[in-house]
């Protein structure tokens, strides 16, 4: 699998460290109340298809990302810097 | 139809024309009293369990594909005990238990085989942690063993003790341990649940369930429209997806694992072998193949197959360990699709949904669990609260905060 980093190029998956759905680029208000944060830290979508996940380039140029990807041909649609998906 | 030594004399003298199907292949009915969506070891054993212990025999099994296509027939068949947290070690002491009377109880060759498993130790915080985990298995009642680099180099003095990185410095034994012919479950639970009424529909997949005011009424299928008093939901990696069918989210993330088998080989390796600090674990099957796996390949994924650099991750560890290893050839691999929680450990519970009730989440473990899984669904769904090794298995555990995280590495599946 490769991935491709939107300032490096395309990849070894090798490269980069997974984190999880793309969820922590929405933490909720530290006020938000219980039923949000159970669900910002436990609960997930895990969709056998289309997902959005958060990789971290830690043997390249370190940035993180969101990759766009189908969990059940490991295809790979998008890539994004997560500092621009979030900004 | 009943296994004997008579009968498989006699069989032998008269052609072996009697032999029969295991089970049957009925149309469902309009309704069941208890529907279990899933037909792997889990929903096999629910099943069973139901009919034989808690008398609930109007009891459908609903499977997508064929019995024991999923994970059940994709592990690496190691049965063990060897949990530190008291909401986990009970139920596995269990399960143990139950799988040293399998066979006398289904009448069914499950080749249990309890040869022990030996967890190694490099260094002295690792021997620490592997006599407090001994301590608390011994708590359990499961017993255990921590065993000195001598008397691990007695029993596998294969092993390469003098690893630059790694070296072996003892071992943490359960010698209860061991493993079993995976299929052989699955048939034994089938068969035995089938032969006390219970309907086991192959080829069904749920498409959806009816629930109304906040209660099941029955599940959608690729079959039609099934009716249930109460619906036990079943399917491993695919639990969240099945779930989310009844609007619910589940804390979890379904992973791939990857395993391994050489080609078979004379008996060389006794019993089950981890090398947790290789990420790295071996046993022998019956037919003589080294049976071997690793770490999870990583990030969320349905593709029943895994990617090459945890094969390479798993070949180095291997090569480490064992370094005899390296002459016997890879003959296949495949993999599965683990439903890993927040916290690395399952859950049995009901739902918020009246009637419709969860087992799930058993990470990489859940063939281990498969008697005493089934056993402690079967009574949730019979009598309608929780056995009592089950008690911390909660689904509403992460929200409360009593979480059952063996390795203390918080809220990502991956790791644990």
């Amino acid at each position: 699998m490769r991935i491709s980093c939107p300032l490096c190029g395309p990849r070894d998956r090798r490269e980069f460290y997974y984190r999880g759905a793309a969820v922590a680029l929405q933490r909720p208000a530290a006020d938000a109340g219980e039923d949000a944060w159970q669900a910002y830290v436990f609960l997930r979508d895990n969709p056998a298809g289309v997902t959005r996940d958060l990789w971290y380039h830690a043997q390249g140029c370190g940035a993180w990302l969101v990759v766009t990807r189908d969990t059940a041909s490991h295809e790979i649609l998008a890539t994004e810097l997560a500092a621009e998906v979030a900004s | 139809m009943r296994f004997s030594g008579f009968r498989v004399f006699k069989e032998a003298v008269t052609g072996h024309k009697g032999w029969k199907p295991l089970w049957r292949t009925p149309d469902p009915q309009p309704e069941y009293d208890i529907i279990i969506v899933g037909g792997g070891g889990h929903g096999l054993s629910t099943a069973y369990h139901l009919a034989a212990k808690f008398g609930v025999t109007r009891v459908a099994v609903l499977e997508k594909g064929w019995l024991g296509s999923g994970n059940i027939g994709r592990n690496t068949t190691i049965i063990r005990s060897n949990y530190l947290l008291p909401g986990n070690e009970h139920f596995y002491e269990l399960s143990m238990k139950l799988w040293e009377n399998l066979e006398q109880e289904t009448n069914f060759n499950s080749m249990v085989s309890q040869r022990g498993i030996i967890n190694l130790i490099h260094t002295d915080g690792q021997r620490d942690a592997y006599r407090r985990r001994g301590n608390a298995m011994m708590l359990a009642g499961a017993g255990a063993q921590l065993l000195s680099r001598d008397e691990v180099r007695e029993m596998v003095p294969f092993l390469n003790f003098d690893n630059a990185r790694f070296p072996i410095k003892g071992g943490l034994m359960q010698t209860r341990a061991g493993t079993a012919r995976h299929d052989g479950v699955v048939w034994g639970y089938a068969r035995g649940a089938d032969m006390r009424g219970v309907d086991i529909i192959q080829n069904c997949e749920v498409t959806g369930f009816r629930i109304e005011n906040g209660k099941v009424l029955g599940v959608e299928t690729s079959r039609g429209y099934i009716g249930a008093k109460k619906v036990g939901v079943a399917v491993a990696g695919s639990s969240s997806r099945v779930m989310a069918q009844a609007g619910m989210r589940l804390p979890m993330e379904s992973h791939v694992l990857q395993a391994f088998v050489s080609e078979g080989l004379k008996p060389t390796i006794p019993g089950v072998i981890t090398f947790g600090a290789g990420h790295f674990y071996i046993s022998q099957s019956d037919k003589g193949g080294l049976v071997f796996g690793g770490d999870l390949d990583g990030y969320n994924s349905y593709a029943q197959r895994g990617n090459l650099p945890v094969i390479e991750d798993v070949a180095e560890g291997g090569m480490a360990l064992m370094p005899m290893i390296g002459r016997a050839r890879l003959l296949r691999m495949w993999g599965g699709i683990m439903d890993m929680t927040m916290d690395g450990s399952p859950i049995i519970d009901k739902t918020d949904i009246d009637g419709l009730y969860f087992n799930g989440g058993w990470c990489y473990g859940g063939f281990k669990a498969t008697p005493a899984s089934g056993f402690c669904f079967a009574h949730l769904l019979a009598k309608d609260e929780p056995h009592e090794v089950t008690r911390q298995m909660r689904l509403d555990r992460f929200a409360r905060g009593y979480l059952l995280d063996e390795n203390g590495r918080g809220a990502q599946p991956n790791l644990h």
